[in-house]
């Protein structure tokens, strides 16, 4: 394999314009696999949830998950897709121990939705992005590869399949190829990717969990000179899982393409390993055609011809899509589109929009959830949600700010307390004592002594410069230890020099 | 009438996982040419007004309500599993002389 110089990625977008193209598979939440009644629980022991129509026995028939079609319907109907009247599985045939049929139950030229688009914000612009088709199949088993260096596939001695996976139902949702998009083509990829993870599940048919696989990414990409109407030949890069990761491959794949194409070498349209640790992608098998993998419809099953009656029952039923409900938020809460971009991006909505409910003001549950604590999520390594702290408890810290028991220190102390699982915010004030001295003696009494001790700057005061205040709250707070009302201070300080605030 | 090549049918082979002999390639590329041209005159005779068959039956949507059925234990999962390991199907090296 020879090794590529990269090009830089602002070299590789002045002479070329990539095309891109992302199959997205969407593991459904189903209780039972697509063809059988198995459970699709995670975490069983291995292959305590299969049976012989998953296994692929001699003489078990497939029946088809009635809601496995549901949801396809409803996501087809989410991405503005046409829903066909008449649809038919297809077996696509391969040699692979994780399939143990022998072949995967999928659907080829008949897809259960086609011809749709979604629309993703980009830097505070509309980018539309045309899907060609989302179609139903199957899951694979999971291969566990023994004796290669790093379970890796290359290497191995033999390999262990655990089969609880093969048959959940997939949706596979492709788009046509992307154009258009130049230099933002990573981000693009990205926010789209994003979109439909948001969309999925406000659909409530996954909780699209890319961190447990639940939502997969592939993507092709291929870069043609600009100028050039023709697209180039692409590559395929496989098992792209995290929203981050996807940014990464398109950007190594364009800086990989220019530097092949720079060099007059050709691309093989092959599949391609992501590589987290770097981002970079190495060359996996070259791709199959179409026709090796000999698809033929699926005998044991009968077509799916979803009603009309069904399908507008369907699209009567969908939820406000998340676009339109985050612009709606965006404008009760003031944000900008950039902000509201970031708060999407850090996975922030449903926690704000909890606290919200919990009684915090918009500002507040935005401010604490972006701020602190997206930073603790940020240094953990975790997502905001996984934090140990709940809407309701940030809510309550908020409600202390607000009737002045917590200043925003000790506000940050009583976070760091739940975050640390000392209790409840109103437990962690307790036993770590962090009220705010509202005492009005005790906060007096620190006041004098601080114009006592400060006599220079207290006649400043005097003498009509307000703003040299500051440094007498200063030495308020500090004798107090930071657990005073800082506004309640400086009123307090003008009021004893006898000076309008 | 549809010619089937040798390089077809080795190609088929091999996606089959099936390893032929020179003489099995000749003779099997005989064999299903004979088959496909037989196939062949289906089509001519079935006309643009009938369809395709791809299921004797004329039903749509049989459909499962989602819910849970009991599974076979590993054990049972396993019992003609060639070989096992911690409760897995035990396979040989997926990657090898490709």
């Amino acid at each position: 394999m020879t090794v590529t110089e990269l090009v830089s990625y602002e070299d590789a977008l002045a002479a070329y314009d990539p095309v891109m193209g992302l199959e997205v598979h969407v593991e459904l939440g189903t209780k039972t696999k697509m063809f059988c009644g198995c459970s699709t629980a995670l975490g069983a022991e291995p292959n305590t949830q299969t049976c012989p129509t998953c296994l692929g026995l001699p003489g078990s028939l497939p029946v088809v998950n009635a809601t496995g079609v549901e949801s396809a319907i409803k996501i087809g109907l989410a991405l503005n897709c046409e829903i066909a009247e008449w649809c038919r599985f297809a077996r696509k045939n391969y040699f692979y121990p994780d399939m143990p049929k022998n072949f995967q139950t999928s659907q080829y030229d008949e897809p259960i939705a086609y011809n749709g688009y979604l629309d993703v914000d980009v830097d505070g612009e509309v980018f539309r992005v045309e899907i060609e088709r989302a179609h139903m199949e199957e899951d694979t088993g999971k291969s566990t590869h023994v004796g290669g260096a790093t379970g890796r596939i290359h290497g191995a001695q033999h390999s262990l399949l655990d089969y609880n996976r093969a048959g959940i139902p997939l949706i596979e949702i492709v788009t046509k190829p992307i154009v258009g998009a130049g230099e933002k083509a990573p981000e693009v990829a990205k926010a789209y990717v994003t979109e439909l993870r948001e969309l999925i599940k406000s659909l409530g048919v996954s909780e699209a969990r890319m961190e447990m696989g639940q939502m997969r990414c592939d993507v092709n990409l291929s870069l043609r000179p600009r100028g050039v109407e023709k697209f180039g030949t692409r590559s395929e890069t496989k098992n792209v899982n995290s929203l981050r990761s996807v940014e990464r491959a398109v950007r190594f794949e364009v800086q990989r393409h220019a530097a092949v194409l720079d060099d007059g070498g050709t691309i093989i349209q092959e599949t391609r390993h992501f590589h987290e640790e770097d981002g970079s992608t190495t060359s996996g098998r070259v791709k199959e055609e179409a026709e090796d993998y000999r698809y033929f419809p699926e005998p044991d099953l009968v077509p799916v011809a979803p009603t009309r009656a069904w399908v507008e029952e369907l699209r009567g039923g969908l939820p406000e899509l998340p676009r339109v409900y985050r612009n709606r938020l965006r404008e009760e809460w003031g944000l900008s589109r950039h902000e509201m971009q970031s708060v999407l991006n850090a996975g922030a909505i449903d926690l704000i929009t909890a606290t919200i409910d919990e009684g915090a003001p918009a500002d507040q549950a935005r401010k604490w959830w972006m701020g602190e604590l997206a930073r603790r999520a940020n240094e953990d390594g975790v997502e905001l949600a996984a934090l140990p702290i709940t809407p309701a408890q940030v809510a309550r810290v908020c409600a202390l700010v607000k009737e002045g028991s917590l200043n925003d220190k000790l506000a940050r102390q009583t976070i760091e307390g739940v975050l640390a699982g000392e209790g409840g915010p109103d437990e962690v004030v307790t036993k770590r004592g962090l009220k705010v001295v509202s005492d009005e003696g005790a906060l007096g009494t620190a006041v004098d002594e601080a114009i006592a001790a400060n006599a220079a700057i207290a006649d400043k005061i005097r003498g009509g410069k307000v703003a040299a205040a500051g440094a007498l709250v200063g030495a308020v707070m500090k004798a107090t230890r930071g657990q005073a009302d800082a506004a309640r201070v400086r009123e307090l300080i003008l009021e004893k020099l006898g000076v309008e605030g | 009438m549809p010619g089937i090549t040798r390089e077809e049918v080795a190609h088929l082979a091999r996606l089959a996982r099936l390893e032929l002999k020179a003489e099995e390639l000749d003779h099997f590329a005989g064999q299903l040419d004979d088959i496909i041209g037989a196939v062949a005159r289906v089509s001519e005779v079935a006309d643009q007004d009938v369809p395709p068959t791809s299921h004797p039956l004329p039903l749509t949507n049989v459909m499962r309500v989602d819910e849970v059925r009991p599974s076979l234990t590993p054990q049972q999962a396993l019992a003609c599993a060639p070989a096992q390991e911690q409760q897995r199907f035990k396979v040989p090296q997926i990657l090898g002389e490709e």
